[in-house]
């Protein structure tokens, strides 16, 4: 019994001294701390932030888009130096509770997208460009963009992050030989030009 | 540590001696700093190189100093003072001025720390929840718009801020530092600082 006691003394005083200075590893595998580490570069309440790339909103977005994006990175479906890492030490079960909780954030737009041109970027979204074989954004991601499955939220999406995964579309997603739901956009990325892009994005990024 | 004594109590009469900036913008102005940043404002023991830093970066910095928003003992004791009578137009210029000069690394970390800094400059440690610093300071730690350049900064610079955000202390508001910073172990600030001091 005194052994036991000792013994179960000396495994809090471990625990304690683990704790002191390196309280990461004694929440690491928790679903905060792990949140904490995706805010730290999409923001606090995951609105997106602009570091050295423009780190995407994931306020609000469809949870079966954040999952089948995370599970992309880590079969190199979709390429990004930052995120194969990223997603490689999360587990399938960390993967839904994290899209689960960015599905219930709602803050402003990040904004600060030029405003020139979102009266061409609304008429794109909302009717698209018939002579150059580009439909309405509306008709998958919904006239208020908010998506649905694994189409994804538009609706205040950073405006340099949209521009950028238009522009890049096939050099990003949908690599290697797996079937991979990103192919539905690549022919649209294609044939929307650097201003039409520019300006879909502008306006995207305005929604609420 | 004494050779740092003597030269922390030089600076300190210094700074304490030129609470007034011209407000100005001249030569008076820039001479003002490099008293402590040195005289290609390459840094000088604790004052950091400002040479080639973004211009936005210390422009903030600068805003944030004679706002008292930067609060670590050595902003309160030299900076607060040092800008307390510059306007914001001189701020703007020395800002550009001094981004203008090209910088130089201080190669003053430890080399055997360098590689696994590197590592975890590039992808973080994922599963201890380590962000990767890339993402925000640029592939060659060059920064970006108000996210500083850290490349070839000293060593005792470098790990005295990565401390200080964990300390609770305040640089700019909305940065994600402080979270960056209760990740990061001593080690792992160590191996960081000392990669950066090399970078060019």
């Amino acid at each position: 019994m005194k052994f036991v006691g000792l013994a179960f003394l000396a495994a809090i005083l471990t625990a304690a001294f683990a704790g002191v200075g390196h309280a990461q590893y004694a929440a690491r595998g928790g679903l905060e701390a792990k949140l904490q580490y995706c805010k730290t570069c999409h923001g606090l309440s995951g609105q997106g932030y602009y570091g050295w790339f423009p780190m995407p909103r994931l306020a609000g977005q469809q949870p079966e888009y954040i999952e089948n994006q995370l599970h992309a990175f880590i079969e190199r479906r979709r390429t990004n130096p930052i995120m194969t890492n990223v997603a490689h030490a999360l587990s399938p079960s960390m993967i839904s509770a994290l899209a689960e909780h960015f599905r219930s954030l709602n803050p402003p737009p990040f904004g600060g997208a030029p405003r020139g041109s979102t009266r061409l970027g609304k008429q794109i979204y909302e009717e698209g460009l018939p002579e150059a074989n580009v439909p309405a954004c509306m008709a998958c991601h919904g006239l208020e963009g908010k998506g649905q499955n694994e189409i994804p939220r538009l609706a205040g999406q950073l405006y340099a992050y949209t521009v950028g995964q238009l522009t890049g579309w096939g050099k990003v997603r949908g690599q290697g030989t797996a079937v991979d739901t990103s192919a539905i956009m690549a022919p649209t990325a294609h044939n929307l030009n650097r201003s039409q892009i520019e300006a879909v994005a502008a306006y995207v990024s305005t929604m609420q | 540590m004494r050779r740092i004594g003597w030269k922390i109590a030089i600076l300190a009469i210094v700074a304490s001696t030129l609470p007034a900036v011209a407000g100005d913008m001249g030569d008076g102005a820039v001479r003002n700093c490099t008293w402590c940043h040195g005289t290609s404002a390459q840094g000088y023991t604790v004052a950091p190189r400002l040479a080639g830093q973004r211009p936005l970066y210390l422009e903030t910095q600068l805003r944030s100093f004679h706002e008292h928003v930067r609060d670590n003992p050595f902003s309160r004791q030299y900076m607060w003072g040092a800008v307390a009578s510059l306007s914001p137009r001189s701020a703007h210029d020395l800002a550009l001025y001094f981004a203008t000069i090209p910088p130089k690394p201080a190669n003053d970390g430890n080399q055997e720390l360098a590689a696994r800094g590197r590592t975890i400059y590039l992808e973080g440690i994922p599963e201890a929840n380590i962000v990767s610093c890339y993402a925000c300071h640029g592939p060659n730690a060059e920064g970006v718009r108000d996210i500083p350049r850290l490349g070839g900064l000293a060593y005792f610079y470098l790990k005295a801020r990565l401390e200080q955000w964990g300390q609770g202390y305040h640089s700019t508001p909305g940065s994600p530092m402080p979270m960056v910073a209760t990740s990061l172990g001593p080690a792992e600030v160590e191996a960081l600082a000392s990669y950066l001091s090399f970078v060019k």
